[in-house]
């Protein structure tokens, strides 16, 4: 399983033609493709099955769930769901969740455009270890920073606003945007650019009417990246607010504990916060794999 | 590698990242420092102790326990996801629907908040209602994460093996696809195996892509928090405290914001050196080409 | 400003950091360095070298604190040498 192979297949509509030749190695290769397959299959699977035991216990009642195990829900119900929707205080999780990422997607984006530029195109002083030390930032835990973040942000009254939220999580999508930005801002050649200066446009009106349709898809992967690590970060969004923006992976660890297990309801949370994930890396799957290709995540 | 051109007015397009970045983590770490060096009660009770704590956390006995933990946790996920990693990239059809539809799959863990994924494994795991619990007891194995070590080492490993090979596996895959045809095409004129196309054609690609993934995962294992916290909740006992949670618990559980701001330090001056260290390696690496 | 509680010392930590920081940027633009090897096993600028002097000082402090009952002014002396060789030789 383990080296069998994939990139065989790149070869399929080219050895076709070599087939008299090749048939023995294609027909090696085809077997290889098969078992490929089959350890992919079997790691899919696998990697679902946690998945699809949260769906199937969201629609189940806590009867059912704490009575025994079974692969479909007997005695199906919505239930977990309604709950979800027709209160308040649970919708609202999301509400806020979704609301602090965006922001933090179009700050993060704003401030890291130009400045992917810069670093693509010109050397300054301190070029290098500005670029470090933004790195350093996306690696450093979240932990380390938590007591001052509750003070910094209180002391200048944004403490439980979703920008706070949004802000915090600059510190370490701001980075990323920069490193995947400057990647592929580094693939389009220069001479555009002078190109451009010379047809007279200033650097603002290149900026935005020329260079950045250039790296749409650059743009496309860094908001996806940086929806994806806001979206799933939850120390520092807990830490920043308590009641207005309270973000749903808090609002689901406090009312499970509140109300005793209610796995039920928990594991519909639990699905509905995998949802948005699923949607955006399908809007983005066919750029997803060159954003990878930079290593720059 | 374009040739770029001198001009320090290019910081006038870094200055907002700058100061935005700035605001969230140098304030922050200025503010660590001054708490690390004093006992305080409350803002206006104070008293400046020099050292004192940073001795007390470089002797205390719980953190380097955290610390070793630490390294043993994330030298066994390395070992395990990055060989994982690559085999799942192999085998990823690369073209088609079902490239599309696998990458998708593929990337769905990635895409969980990460109290879910210990909510999840949290489920999974029990005996009672979850599937990969029953399983174990099913089969003999007495299987309890939340009262046996090494059954919740098992656990704290498997999801995180769970939750971050895909990271690598799509690393690896994009790294694979960089591959121009040519050379698939010239091995097969050599007759070469498929154990030395690997190892000579796709391995030297992937060495870049893989020591950066190795970084990114070496970096997120070691701030691991959220996952455990949920799963375990540090449990049994300490065994599975890392890090980022001994710290969490000692500063918001005990308070102790002096003795927490001085391990902070010493935790982001591991990190920094780690850091630099692969991001030296990896920026002679791009300059060898 | 009162809730970051500022200390004498790390009020003169911080201001002799960004002392250097702007002292290396004016540096920089009298006389541009050039990239050299040293006895570091890898080429350096003055910035690099700064940065790992800095770094290692840290550590060498820490290493102090942990297992020694030294003055830690004797490990900021030695700090402060380090720091020169690494700048001249590095």
């Amino acid at each position: 399983m383990t080296h069998s192979t994939s990139p065989m297949t790149h070869n399929k509509s080219g050895s076709k033609e070599q087939a008299p030749v090749h048939s023995r190695a294609e027909r090696k290769a085809r077997n290889a493709t098969l078992r490929g397959r089959f350890g992919l299959t079997l790691y899919l699977i696998l990697l679902l099955l946690p998945i699809y035991w949260l769906v199937n216990m969201s629609f189940k009642t806590n009867t059912e769930i704490l009575s025994g195990l079974s692969f479909f829900p007997a005695d199906f119900t919505l239930d977990n769901y309604a709950k979800i929707f027709s209160d308040s205080t649970w919708y609202m999780g999301y509400v806020n969740s979704i609301l602090y990422v965006t922001m933090n997607m179009v700050i993060s984006l704003l401030v890291a455009l130009p400045a992917a530029y810069a670093f693509s195109r010109y050397k300054f002083i301190g070029d290098k270890h500005m670029f470090f030390w933004l790195l350093s930032n996306r690696m450093a835990p979240p932990a380390v920073f938590l007591l001052p973040f509750f003070q910094l942000y209180s002391s200048v009254g944004l403490f439980d606003t979703h920008i706070a939220v949004a802000l915090a999580h600059c510190i370490f999508t701001v980075p990323l945007a920069v490193w995947i930005l400057e990647g592929f801002m580094s693939g389009v050649p220069r001479e555009i650019d002078e190109t451009a200066y010379i047809d007279g446009y200033s650097f603002p009106k290149f900026f935005v009417r020329i260079f950045i349709p250039l790296i749409r898809s650059g743009i496309g992967v860094t908001a996806f990246f940086c929806f994806m690590f806001s979206w799933v970060e939850l120390l520092l969004a807990r830490t920043l607010t308590s009641v207005d923006a309270k973000p749903i992976a808090a609002i689901m660890t406090r009312t499970v504990s509140a109300s005793g297990m209610d796995w039920g309801l928990l594991a519909a949370a639990g699905v509905l916060t995998i949802l948005p994930g699923m949607l955006v890396v399908y809007f983005v799957r066919n750029h997803v794999a060159k954003g990878f290709a930079l290593g720059r995540v | 590698m374009q040739i770029k051109v001198e001009n320090n007015k290019a910081w006038f397009l870094v200055l907002p990242v700058f100061i935005i970045v700035a605001f969230s983590a140098i304030i922050p770490l200025m503010t660590v420092v001054n708490y690390s060096v004093q006992d305080i009660f409350d803002p206006y009770t104070r008293y400046f102790v020099g050292t004192e704590w940073f001795e007390q956390v470089m002797q205390d006995s719980r953190l380097h326990e955290a610390l070793i933990r630490q390294f043993i946790f994330s030298f066994t996920i390395l070992i395990i996801e990055v060989p994982l990693g690559i085999c799942v990239a192999l085998m990823m059809p690369t073209k088609g629907r079902g490239a599309s539809l696998a990458l998708i799959l593929v990337a769905i863990p990635l895409l969980i908040p990460w109290n879910v994924v210990g909510t999840i494994w949290q489920i999974f795991g029990r005996a009672d209602i979850g599937l990969f619990g029953a399983f174990m007891t099913n089969i003999g194995i007495d299987y309890n994460y939340s009262s046996n070590p090494i059954d919740a080492w098992l656990t704290v490993v498997l999801m995180d093996v769970w939750h971050w090979t895909p990271l690598i596996a799509l690393l690896c895959y994009s790294g694979l696809r960089s591959i121009p045809e040519v050379y698939y095409q010239a091995a097969r004129i050599d007759q070469a195996s498929r154990w030395a196309v690997f190892r000579y054609i796709q391995l030297p690609k992937l060495a870049n892509v893989l020591v950066i993934g190795m970084l990114l995962r070496f970096m997120d294992s070691f701030m691991i928090y959220t996952e455990p916290f949920v799963l375990t909740g540090g449990g049994p006992g300490t065994a599975t405290t890392f890090l980022s949670q001994s710290l969490v618990q000692q500063a918001i559980g005990q308070f102790d914001i002096g003795p927490a701001a001085a391990f902070s330090l010493v935790y982001f001056l591991i990190i920094l050196l780690v850091c630099w260290v692969f991001y030296t390696t990896i920026m002679n690496m791009q300059k060898d080409k | 400003m009162a809730w970051m509680s500022w200390t004498l010392p790390t009020a003169l930590f911080f201001t002799g950091i960004a002392v250097i920081l702007v002292g290396m940027t004016a540096w920089q633009i009298i006389s541009p360095c050039v990239e050299r090897r040293g006895f570091l096993p890898l080429a350096t600028t003055r910035g690099d070298r700064l940065f790992i002097g800095l770094l290692s000082s840290a550590f060498i402090h820490l290493a102090f604190v942990a297992l020694t009952d030294v003055n830690i002014a004797v490990a900021t002396v030695l700090c402060v040498l380090w720091m020169i060789i690494l700048m001249r030789w590095g």
